[in-house]
């Protein structure tokens, strides 16, 4: 299966150019939103049924999986009538243990995929690598992009590989991770988004979460932006994860605030928007009782996983 | 374990009010002339009220000078720069305009809700420019107090003696710095007179200048209305004139200061062309508009208020900007959420809705913003005209409110030609990708001020004026100093 190359060329032609100076300044505006009172409680709890609690390392073991899935359930009991997070996101290799642990409930369970987080495998183990992950019941899978093809120039490549990817998820939704950090500048974020969305993704997403930088504010405008032009052009929602770095909740407020005023209220709910966290949720939960109970409570109150 | 049902939130979040405190302000009922160092009742004893025009509430009395008032004014600044200021050496000069320049960054939050109190400005807005602005035009000139033989290599300089400034509504408090910082580090002494819609911040200045302890004299501020201003002008013992405004007080000045050897910069009105290319960053080009025109609800001289956009692109240009504008929030300026605060005056608000009237009778087509606007005070939604000709008299004349008119161009050589021809020459934008464009257009645009894939920067280092009935002169940065030195 490869794409027809007119339709990369159009894609390339069409993706515009970025100014970083005018990005940032306009994140700049974003950031100075001042949010307050109802609409302060209301964006936490926003931000927290909108998380990806996340755990990827060498390390992960099934204990530690079914101990984050639980968290992921019971984010702070002391507290009635919070959302849960939306998904718990893991390895392939934890994907069954983590959709036992929350059979009984909504939240889904996302898998990394693609030889995560290099992507330097070829195609079919990347195909095979993504089927595991469905068939062990993944509802959604995080894939990365070849960055190394995409610095190739090699587009194509990078499309028809995300299209693969997309095929063989079949009916699960399909994030696709630019890892933004090693593309560098604005433009090539904004191609590299261009081309998830045409290729078929249903997210895309900041960062793998291993390189630094993962998600700034300014990247995820420009990709914002990407989804927000698909939108206007074909009705089409695509949906947004910022990962990596956002791990207090005046930022993840700053981050709704763009989402808010670039995508406006459609894209407000965890069907279109998540963050990539690990550490994100506590933070939340303790702005959140500060202003429940009108007083900070010491961080051990709230459970690490 | 019972089953749980995710929180589904999708609706409507809309920003909680977040208004800036006014509790800690001081401001006094009444408000005396600032000369000689002291607080001085006006001659004819009259006073003149200053309203919040978010509200139309009452903040001050203030007084009207008169020609009596301003002699005094004068004769206190020409005593100062005889028997102190002229004498004193310039690093003593540097030491109380960094004081100054000290004490506004320490009251700074005071002196942005003032700002925003008597302007209508956004507290955004006065709290993140115009303060910090006007804050650093007093350290940059303090800088140059006692290196201005640097400034000028091989000339000799000396300064001028009395300088009468008389600045506008529009950043009153800003205008107020970009008159007395340099016309102080030069070696100057100043009457200022502020508009009558907006003297608070200048009489703020004054008790802050009282508490510098600069010496008495050097710096007077007299208020009232366009009689005030007159008497400056046509003070036989000023030495220059420095005048920001309109076109037409510009001119009179100009008139009246004709055969005299006072020295004059005239910072006027503008009709700014803001040119976008078909290979511009897009997006934020679109930034760059809605910041060019509707920056200070469009009260700006050096306003992006002429839109010109390639053919080619201009739908797409036009669909994304009214996008943009539906994201703009109007209202109480005292809100940190509010993009687009009130227009300056009841007056100001009638000329803009005149202008508004002309475009539809042109038959250019209006888009505004729909927006709720508070009952009280004085607002003009966001408002834009497409199918706009050169010809149009909106396109031509300068109308000073949040109010932009489109037009659309095919080559390079033709928006040169349509951004040239208008009686203005303040500043003009251009977006393009091509750095070679860039460079070609800014060689060839009459603007003093042309700025690049940006627009509305400004910097106390770099100068800023214009070219025809735009005015002459510059202020800022070394082109600034040397409005206020004799050079030999």
């Amino acid at each position: 299966m490869t794409s027809e190359n007119s339709k990369i060329q159009s894609i390339i032609q069409n993706s515009p150019t970025i100014d970083k100076v005018g990005t940032e300044e306009r994140v700049a505006r974003f950031q100075t939103r001042s949010i307050k009172g109802d609409s302060k409680l209301m964006g936490l709890k926003m931000a927290l049924s909108m998380i990806d609690l996340t755990t990827l390392e060498g390390k992960d073991t099934q204990g530690k999986v079914k101990q984050l899935c639980y968290k992921a359930e019971h984010l702070h009991d002391a507290i009635p009538g919070l959302p849960t997070v939306a998904a718990v996101c893991v390895y392939p290799s934890m994907v069954s243990i983590a959709k036992k642990a929350l059979n009984h409930t909504q939240i889904k369970v996302a898998s990394v995929a693609t030889a995560f987080p290099g992507g330097q495998s070829p195609l079919a183990v990347k195909i095979a690598d993504t089927k595991f992950a469905v068939d062990q019941g993944a509802d959604e899978v995080d894939m990365v992009i070849s960055r190394g093809k995409f610095m190739e120039g090699n587009y194509a490549y990078v499309f028809d590989e995300i299209a693969a990817i997309k095929e063989a998820c079949g009916n699960v939704r399909l994030k696709v991770i630019l890892e933004t950090g090693e593309l560098a500048t604005l433009d090539d974020v904004r191609l590299a988004s261009d081309l998830a969305i045409h290729a078929g993704a249903d997210f895309i997403k900041t960062s793998t979460g291993k390189i630094q930088p993962a998600a700034t504010m300014p990247v995820t405008l420009t990709m914002l932006m990407a989804i927000k032009d698909h939108y206007d052009k074909t009705g089409v929602m695509v949906g947004m994860k910022p990962a990596g770095g956002i791990s207090t909740s005046k930022l993840a407020l700053h981050y709704l605030v763009m989402v808010n005023e670039v995508l406006g209220e459609k894209w407000l709910s965890n069907e279109w928007f998540r963050f990539g966290a690990s550490s994100l949720a506590n933070d939340v939960l303790m702005q959140i009782a500060k202003t429940v109970n009108g007083s900070y409570q010491s961080a051990d109150y709230f459970s690490i996983d | 374990m019972t089953k749980k049902n995710k929180e589904t939130i999708a609706m409507k979040w809309s920003y909680s009010p977040a208004l800036e405190s006014k509790d800690h302000i001081n401001l006094r009922e009444k408000y005396d002339l600032f000369i000689n160092g002291k607080w001085m009742k006006p001659s004819s004893g009259k006073y003149f009220k200053t309203f919040n025009p978010a509200d139309e509430s009452f903040l001050a009395e203030v007084a009207h000078a008169d020609a009596k008032d301003v002699d005094k004014a004068v004769q206190a600044a020409r005593d100062a720069y005889n028997n102190v200021w002229s004498k004193i050496s310039p690093s003593e000069r540097a030491k109380y305009i960094y004081r100054i320049a000290r004490l506004m960054q320490e009251r700074a939050r005071e002196f942005a809700v003032i700002e925003t109190l008597d302007a209508g400005k956004t507290i955004r807005e006065s709290r993140d420019v115009d303060v910090p602005l006007a804050c650093n035009h007093f350290f940059y000139y303090a800088g140059w107090a006692d290196k201005l033989d640097y400034a000028f290599p091989n000339r000799k300089v000396s300064s001028l003696g009395v300088a009468g400034q008389i600045i506008p509504w529009n950043f009153p408090l800003l205008m107020a710095a970009w008159k007395i910082a340099p016309a102080l580090a030069a070696g100057n002494t100043v009457v200022l007179k502020p508009a009558e819609t907006t003297p608070l911040t200048a009489l703020k200045l004054a008790e802050i200048i009282e508490e510098s302890g600069l010496p008495a004299g050097v710096v007077n501020i007299v208020t009232g209305f366009g009689d005030t201003g007159a008497a400056i002008v046509n003070h036989p013992d000023t030495d220059k004139i420095a005048f920001t405004g309109s076109t037409n007080v510009g001119k009179m000045i100009q008139k009246s200061l004709a055969g005299t050897n006072k020295k004059i910069t005239l910072e006027l009105g503008g009709k700014s062309a803001n040119i976008i290319f078909e290979d511009a960053p897009i997006d934020q080009a679109v930034e760059g508009i809605i910041n060019g025109i509707f920056f200070n609800q469009g009260h700006v001289c050096c306003a992006g208020s002429r839109l010109f956009v390639q053919e080619s692109i201009a739908d797409v240009v036009i669909r994304k900007l009214k996008d943009r504008m539906r994201s703009l929030f109007v209202g109480n300026p005292l809100d940190k959420n509010t993009d687009i605060g009130a227009i300056n005056s009841k007056e100001q608000l009638a000329t803009i809705l005149k202008y508004i009237n002309i475009g539809k009778e042109e038959g250019a087509e209006i888009f505004q913003l729909a927006c709720d606007i508070p009952d009280k005070g004085y607002y003009c939604p966001p408002t834009l005209f497409t199918n706009v000709a050169q010809s149009s008299v909106i396109a031509q004349e300068e109308i000073f409110g949040p109010v932009l008119t489109i037009q659309t161009f095919r080559t390079v050589d033709e928006v040169i030609q349509k951004a040239n021809n208008s009686p203005f020459g303040l500043a003009a934008g251009v977006w393009t990708d091509k750095g070679s464009r860039i460079f070609n257009l800014t060689t060839k645009l009459k603007a003093g001020v042309i700025w690049a894939n940006t627009y509305n920067k400004f910097d106390p280092s770099s100068p800023f004026g214009g070219y025809k009935e735009s005015g002459f002169g510059r202020e800022g940065g070394l082109h600034g100093l040397s409005a206020y030195v004799k050079l030999s």
